[in-house]
């Protein structure tokens, strides 16, 4: 029996999770945004599922970066990716997401080259970054080491 | 055979071991041989020599911070220890009923357990062969109780086969087996080991297939007591009256394969995982409790570093109140024992070797997930018969792990609701608001325990990416990352010694921050009686 199973996706009913009637927390600031709420989308093995950028972001990327991509700071910090001159040269964050750097962990066998190519594009495009010459998943690939 | 009469057989040896030279010597050598090897510890370090008058700053109060200081201060040395948070244990780290957690993007949770009930957000179990941490509780009187890795009765969950139906692990575990002897011993039968396996062989390979498989006198794995024996009854053995057992149907060869529940099963064989498990009584927390209770007099809290500098002479740290960046403290030493997770090290200013900082800076931080559930009552137990154990699901919450503790009795109770370790989940899962991951682990759970929606009263989730004194659940090592820096990592760079899971070869396991900080400590214990 063939079972989809590379593409499957578990679409939680996140939209009725609301009749829980869950106490929210306090948010100190940002985020309680309804419109950057979960997509409902799960993955189902190691690697995501979720294909355009913006659905990358708000699953994947806000873990570190927030709703706002303004980041976050504790003992350490995750680094503000608005109006962010760093991704300028679309190669520099297209490295990052393949491989990482300190804390930002390595997405290369997470996501395809398509996927990394759709989550650069929309920070190069949003955030107050207004950077419009869009990357291909071949230039991605041919990051890849 | 090959026990000829000039053979010293490998037991022989190990019995004149032991009568010449006492169990001492016979230990030695089975661990020559191979065997018994199960930990690297020794025992209690001893650090010989007197180092009074010379200062050690410990950064860091988790179990390596506390490990060193507590056996530094024994040796001798002078030492106090920076902590970022305003209790001691880092990840070692029990939420109990009023205890609040602000993560990072300041969502802040407040636990509603009832009284006596608490999720582990980090270490939930204790192999046997850590034995330096098991050593640490016995001498730093932390009760231990068995943690149920295997319980027979608890499910494994595909939500595509069988209906969506959950399986107990017994009739799975017994049914692949059973299949696998089946398959076995037909080829067996049919000659296609021949080339293999001697005659004799083959036929106590036979034997043995049908005790390990459960197979029937044709050496199938059929319905019916034998099986049922191990896979379990349509209706159990009784008392009085129609007693007698009905037998259950075993499920196919196929659907097991096709389900993949088969995948869930090495969770029960790995060496990690294997009986005997432990947990402290009452939360994993009591064992950071118990370091604070020798060290805590040494223990600086709210300290968030901000810079490491050395010279020839010694070791100064620049840091400030966690509550009031605007203060700029110095602690200063001859020597610094660093327990600072990777991942907030890799952006302090610290003057280190180039090799040093490159390995500082290569491992990023695995992704984690736990939820804990309060419910109104055990139906787990109640309802189910699952005592302690984990469920195994291909369900974005992975897993549910039942409480191995308060067995049997009425009233409240809390469950793992979920726990997510790297792989694409748990960065999907980091990236929702708290009460969404709640929401999400019960309607996911649901599916498994349909009586979460009436049980259900409250939760809490801790996402370690979002975690402000570690940034990541622990060092996420690849082969190549640490062929190229590992040993940089743990070498003594001037002043400065690193210690933790992450310098150590058992990543995210209190075992690898003890061992990890007992080996710094001894290096630098070295190096400072030679100079």
């Amino acid at each position: 029996m063939t079972r989809a199973r590379t593409n499957a996706r578990l679409h939680a009913t996140l939209a009725t999770l609301a009749v829980l009637l869950l106490p929210r927390p306090q948010a100190l600031h940002a985020e309680d945004d309804a419109a950057a709420r979960n997509s409902g989308t799960f993955s189902s093995g190691y690697r995501f599922v979720e294909m355009s950028g913006e659905e990358l972001y708000v699953n994947v990327c806000r873990g570190c970066h927030m709703a706002d991509a303004m980041g976050a700071t504790g003992a350490g910090g995750y680094p503000s990716l608005t109006s962010d001159r760093n991704l300028e040269a679309a190669g520099y964050a297209i490295d990052l997401v393949l491989y990482g750097r300190r804390a930002m962990p390595s997405f290369a066998n997470m996501m395809s080259d398509d996927q990394i190519a759709a989550v650069v594009n929309y920070l190069r495009t949003h955030f107050g970054n207004d950077y419009h010459d869009a990357v291909t998943p071949q230039e991605v690939h041919a990051v890849r080491r | 055979m090959q026990d000829g009469p000039l053979t010293l057989r490998r037991r022989d040896l190990l019995s004149l071991i032991g009568a010449v030279a006492g169990s001492a010597a016979m230990y030695q050598a089975m661990t020559a041989l191979g065997f018994a090897a199960e930990s690297r510890y020794r025992g209690p370090i001893r650090l010989e020599g007197d180092p009074r008058g010379i200062s050690v700053l410990v950064l860091g109060a988790g179990l390596a911070g506390m490990t060193a200081a507590l056996e530094l201060r024994k040796a001798g040395y002078s030492v106090q220890i920076l902590e970022f948070n305003d209790r001691a244990g880092g990840r070692n780290w029990s939420l109990r009923g009023g205890d609040s957690f602000v993560e990072l993007g300041g969502f802040k949770q407040t636990c509603d357990f009832a009284d006596g009930l608490y999720l582990n957000p980090g270490p939930w179990r204790i192999p046997y062969h850590h034995r330096a941490l098991l050593d640490y509780c016995k001498r730093l009187n932390v009760a231990l109780e068995p943690f149920i890795q295997l319980n027979h009765n608890a499910y494994l969950h595909a939500s595509r086969a069988f209906g969506g139906m959950p399986q107990r692990i017994r009739a799975v575990k017994a049914d692949f087996q059973g299949e696998i002897s089946e398959l076995l011993a037909k080829a067996t039968s049919q000659g296609k080991l021949d080339e293999t396996l001697s005659k004799q062989d083959q036929e106590i390979l036979l034997q043995a297939l049908r005790s390990w498989g459960a197979l029937d006198g044709d050496y199938r794995y059929s319905a019916g007591l034998i099986s049922s024996g191990y896979r379990g009854y349509a209706k159990p053995p009784g008392g009085g009256l129609a007693a007698v057992p009905l037998p259950s149907n075993p499920v196919g060869l196929s659907d097991i394969l096709n389900s993949g529940l088969w995948r869930y099963l090495r969770n029960f064989a790995e060496y990690n995982f294997q009986t005997t498990m432990f947990q402290p009584v009452g939360g994993m927390d009591m064992i950071g409790k118990a370091f604070a209770k020798e060290v805590g007099d040494l223990i600086h809290y709210n300290a968030k570093v901000t810079e490491i500098v050395q010279d020839d002479r010694g070791v100064t740290v620049t840091y400030s109140d966690a509550k009031n960046s605007k203060s700029t403290l110095q602690a200063s030493a001859d020597w610094c024992v660093c327990t600072i997770p990777l991942s907030i090290l890799s952006q302090l200013k610290i003057n280190v070797g180039a090799a040093k900082k490159a390995a500082i800076d290569a491992v990023p931080y695995a992704g984690a997930v736990k939820i804990g559930l309060q419910f109104k009552r055990r139906f787990w137990e109640e309802d189910d018969a699952i005592y302690g154990g984990i469920s195994y699901t291909d369900l974005p919450i992975r897993q549910i792990g039942y409480p191995n503790s308060g067995y049997n009795r009425t009233g409240r109770a809390v469950l793992l609701g979920a726990y997510l370790f790297d792989g694409a989940n748990a960065y999907e899962f980091t990236a929702m608001p708290p009460d969404e991951r709640v929401a999400g682990a019960v309607e996911f759970g649901a599916a498994i325990h349909p009586q979460y929606r009436r049980e259900f009263e409250n939760g809490i989730a801790v996402a370690w990416h979002r975690v402000p004194f570690t940034l990541g659940c622990s060092g996420d090592w690849t082969h190549e990352a640490r062929a190229q820096h590992y040993d940089n990592l743990c070498r003594i760079d001037g002043r400065i010694v690193l210690a933790g899971e992450h310098a150590s070869a058992l990543p995210a396991w209190q075992e690898g921050a003890i061992l990890s900080s007992l080996d710094a400590i001894t290096r630098l214990h070295e190096r400072v009686m030679k100079t």
